[in-house]
């Protein structure tokens, strides 16, 4: 019987939980490096064993931990992400010019055919990659010298590089988002970048519909249907029929449309799941009750799935990083939240089981499914 | 041999215990001093001070002899008892957060 493999990072360490097919009994393990936030952990899927691991403290800065045993044993590989050639200035909260610094990464995108190749998405916004494993880390500097670049502001998270989206057919085709910049795209393997913001409206910006600098909390696309994309926006759940050159809003009939996670269903490309929260001052559920919602028409006619959720008193959050699905035939659906809960509902969103409560808040979550 | 101790986070990283001994030349200086921690344990670079700029991270401060060397130059000399071995040079992680 298949299995899967949920890996968890959070404000406190990393988690990695297992279970067989039924997914309705779990094994956790952790927390791994104990102590320190840890952004993202990701398999990769040409290797499943091959896991990389974003590890950071204000203190002491960026690790990056592999494993090449499933999670079982890790060891740190390269820290060093510096920017190539002139630094140059973005836009500070106050509206200052102010030098790009590397902080931390947010992302890592393993190669779907290499396992050594994997890409980074970094605070300040930049995107790295590396051909070795992570032992070395090289910038793909034409994002960040792209000419909207100097009018890029942080959210307020920071002004971070966190999704990337490879195309699965061609992987010089790729998508970033940034917040507060929006979505970049490339065809040429980063060697050139194009805005990708068409059709975005985003009220907190002097220009709402400015070529950049919209506040976009996250991107997801089916592998068999690249040219689909859906977003979250800060506001707004949005839809690209063209890879994302242009972008429609398909909030629809949702009761919020601020939230931060997308996701599309391993099986059915049309069906999408957002956790919609009340708005960018009040970040939880309405009503204090914690629903995702599914569409299964792309967009626009959106259903509550709450049968296992809590329903009253909840007020946690659902981090961008934090959703993920599996690929078993029942296609498994996966979130982690503030408040240190993690769920899954092994039948696509109808029913939902808790895996874990009271760890530390929940900053990403990725499931691999393994034979 | 000069003595170091490091704080919990970068003594699990490097898979150390609370203190280390590094082989520094004279003269000893902070800077020396980090020199041979990070040849010694690669893993470290980038922890304590910044891979580029080569500067004490904010939140890293160091400390010998009771005193306060953290906004010292990199090249001053660390005090004679640190270069003989018999005080350690104390890397810690500021009180910050709360």
């Amino acid at each position: 019987m298949s299995r899967v493999r949920v890996l968890v990072g959070t404000r406190k360490g990393a988690f990695v939980m297992t279970a067989d097919g039924r997914r309705d009994r779990w094994t956790i393990d952790g927390p791994l490096f104990g102590g320190w936030e840890v952004l993202h952990v990701k398999g990769s899927p040409a290797d499943p064993d091959r896991i990389y691991a974003s590890q950071h403290t204000g203190w002491f800065g960026q690790v990056v931990q592999r494993s090449d045993d499933g999670g079982r044993t890790w060891a740190p590989v390269g820290n060093r992400f510096v920017y190539e050639g002139e630094i140059g200035n973005h836009r500070w909260y106050d509206g200052t010019p102010r030098p790009w610094q590397f902080r931390r990464v947010w992302h890592f995108e393993p190669s779907a055919t290499d396992p050594d190749v994997v890409y980074a998405g970094a605070e300040d916004a930049a995107i790295f990659r590396t051909v070795d494993g992570g032992a070395t880390w090289e910038e793909l500097p034409a994002l960040r010298r792209h000419a909207t670049s100097a009018e890029w502001q942080p959210g307020a998270g920071g002004l971070c590089l966190h999704t990337i989206v490879i195309d699965p057919a061609d992987a010089d085709r790729m998508l970033v988002a940034i917040s507060a910049a929006g979505v970049f795209r490339t065809s040429d393997g980063g060697r050139s970048w194009q805005a990708s913001n068409a059709g975005l409206l985003s009220d907190g910006i002097p220009n709402p519909d400015a070529e950049a600098g919209h506040c976009v909390h996250r991107l997801a696309m089916h592998p068999s249907r690249p040219d689909v994309v859906f977003m979250q926006k800060h506001w707004d759940v949005m839809r690209s029929d063209d890879g994302g050159r242009s972008w429609r809003e398909v909030s629809g009939n949702l009761p919020s449309d601020f939230g931060f996670p997308i996701d599309v269903h391993a099986h059915e490309p049309d069906t999408v799941y957002v956790v919609p929260i009340r708005s960018d001052s009040e970040h939880y559920p309405p009503d204090g009750k914690l629903r995702v919602y599914r569409s299964r028409t792309g967009g626009d006619e959106w259903e509550a799935l709450m049968n296992g959720l809590p329903q009253q008193h909840c007020y946690v959050n659902v981090l961008r990083e934090a959703m993920a699905v599996d690929a078993l035939d029942d296609c498994g659906i996966y979130f982690g939240t503030t408040g240190g809960q993690v769920f899954v509902s092994p039948d696509g969103g109808d029913h939902w089981l808790t895996i874990a409560e009271h760890l530390p808040p929940v900053l990403s979550v990725e499931v691999q499914t393994l034979p | 041999m000069i003595r170091v101790v490091l704080p919990a986070h970068l003594r699990a990283l490097a898979q150390v215990g609370s203190e280390i001994e590094v082989d520094v030349p004279a003269p000893v200086t902070p800077g020396a001093i980090l020199d041979a921690i990070e040849q010694r344990f690669p893993v470290l670079e980038g922890t304590i001070r910044d891979h580029v700029t080569r500067e004490r991270r904010a939140l890293v401060r160091f400390f010998a002899c009771e005193t306060d060397l953290s906004h010292e130059p990199l090249d001053a000399p660390v005090p004679a008892a640190v270069a003989a071995g018999l005080e350690p040079f104390l890397i810690i992680g500021a009180m910050a957060g709360g």
